[in-house]
């Protein structure tokens, strides 16, 4: 899961520094990620994991870090598994 | 006016406003010369400190009353209806008081400024644009750099309003120099510290007194004086509130105070011709429903924002970002409009500047409305951010 959800970070977010300078748990707003970009994510995320990130999921928290957003997916990915 | 209540009640709110009609007595006498020369309206300023309004939102425990957003607001309007570019220097002032207060009280030396500021009744101002970042706040060129236990900063900044008669100025700045250009940090720079280089003037249509040159800011101040709380956070969670409500609020006075001299013109005409209707009376009650609406607005940005004060993840979130753009953007547009109406309404003796009921001047100053971060901008940042929020399709909160 984290291993493409970098991916996906590289492909979708400028980051000066690279994502593969950051540690799963780094601040990805101190690492460069702006709004707009932060939206970039968010749409790729939801392409990519075939999923729809709720509203009371979306806050500038969410895509702080590789790990947040692995959190999140997986909680996303479990409840379409029940549903 | 906005007519907000105050956090002691109504008697409150009445006695921060009389006190506020002090001043803007005192800035009407002066506001035509402001205008014409291009100068800061001292008379306004000197009236604010002897009324003691400079520092009414730092908390009571620092010396100040713990004045909240919708009595700034109103504050604003009733300054904004005499002297628009008094009523700006006061909006920006308090701009910047609000971050200190909402972000200061973690730290021993802001805290400790936070009281001085009140005592003292201390005149901030703001460093935030500069030179090479395309007028996005959110980034920056300039560095702090460590220096033993001190910072210094070197800023090229394109526009810094009333540097020059400000006590201090709020910079900011990235937060290393090797820090991506949006990590950045907000620091204090008392105006003794600050070495100020005039780069360029501030000759404009209107808001001419916010005196907003341009200046090389060099700056070393002590490391304690740089706030530990990251300026992302500090622009959400106060900046982006204050600043949009605020200037609302302003803009909501200028149109008033410019809709005050058409119905005055309107009701001077009536009484030459009373069996006549006046030209101008039903574009005056249109204007007069289009008044109405903007306050409407302005206050629901105010209750939101109360409603959210006390919640950090809402007030990060981005509908809460939406709904203060769309103030800001509907107010500004809205005001605009207003004070073309009064221009109408009155006709030539109101295009004329030595007449009792010229609005000359208001329509120059709240023409920088939609431009004072350019709507189109505020806009395209809100298009991105509806791709990850719902719309507010609620008439409930």
């Amino acid at each position: 899961m984290t291993t493409e959800i970098r991916s996906i970070i590289a492909r979708t977010v400028e980051l000066p520094a690279g994502v593969d300078s950051l540690t799963d748990t780094s601040d990805l707003y101190e690492a460069g990620m702006t709004s707009f970009g932060s939206v970039q994510l968010m749409l790729a995320l939801e392409e990519a994991f075939d999923v729809e990130f709720p509203e009371r999921m979306l806050n500038r928290k969410l895509f702080s870090s590789v790990t947040s957003i692995s959190a999140a997916l997986n909680e996303l990915v479990a409840e379409r598994a029940e549903g | 006016m906005l007519d907000a209540i105050g956090s002691d009640g109504a008697q409150g709110a009445t006695t921060l406003a009389a006190r506020m009609k002090a001043v803007a007595a005192v800035a009407a006498e002066a506001a035509d010369q402001v205008d014409r020369d291009a100068r800061f309206p001292r008379e306004a300023a000197d009236a604010l400190r002897q009324q003691r309004l400079l520092g009414i939102m730092v908390p009571r425990e620092h010396g100040g009353e713990g004045v909240g957003f919708g009595e700034i607001a109103e504050l604003c309007a009733i300054l904004g209806a005499s002297c628009a570019a008094a009523g700006m220097v006061f909006a920006m002032h308090q701009i910047k008081t609000a971050s200190l207060v909402h972000h200061g009280g973690a730290s021993v030396w802001h805290r400790d400024f936070m009281t001085r500021l009140a005592r003292d009744q201390l005149l901030l101002a703001s460093s935030t644009s500069e030179a090479g970042i395309g007028g996005d706040l959110r980034n920056s060129v300039c560095s702090v750099v460590p220096d033993g236990d001190h910072v210094t900063l070197e800023k090229d900044a394109i526009v810094i309003s009333y540097a020059l008669d400000a006590d201090a100025i709020l910079a900011t700045a990235r937060r290393a120099p090797e820090a991506a250009s949006s990590d950045q940090v907000l620091l204090v720079i008392e105006r003794a510290q600050a070495d100020l280089v005039q780069t360029s003037t501030w000759d404009t249509l209107g808001m001419r007194g916010t005196t907003s040159h341009g200046f090389k800011l060099t700056a070393r101040v002590p490391a304690a004086q740089v706030f530990p709380k990251p300026f992302a956070e500090i622009a959400a969670q106060s900046m982006l509130a204050s600043s949009h409500l605020f200037w609302s609020g302003l803009w909501f006075g200028i149109a008033a105070g410019a809709l005050s001299k058409a119905q005055a013109f309107v009701r001077a005409a009536a009484r030459k011709a009373p069996t006549v209707a006046p030209p101008g009376a039903t574009r005056l009650a249109a204007a007069a429903a289009e008044l109405a609406s903007l306050k409407a607005l302005v206050r629901d940005g105010i209750a939101r924002f109360e409603r959210a004060r006390r919640h950090d993840d809402e007030l990060n979130s981005m509908a809460f970002a939406i709904a203060m753009n769309a103030v800001k953007v509907q107010a500004s547009e809205k005001a605009v409009g207003i004070v073309q109406q009064a221009l109408i309404v009155v006709g030539i003796q109101g295009y004329k500047n030595d007449t009792p009921f010229a609005v000359g001047r208001h329509l120059r100053d709240i023409l920088s409305a939609p431009l004072m971060i350019a709507n189109d901008r505020i806009m395209a940042n809100t298009s991105t951010m509806l791709l990850m929020s719902r719309l507010d399709a609620d008439l409930e909160g």
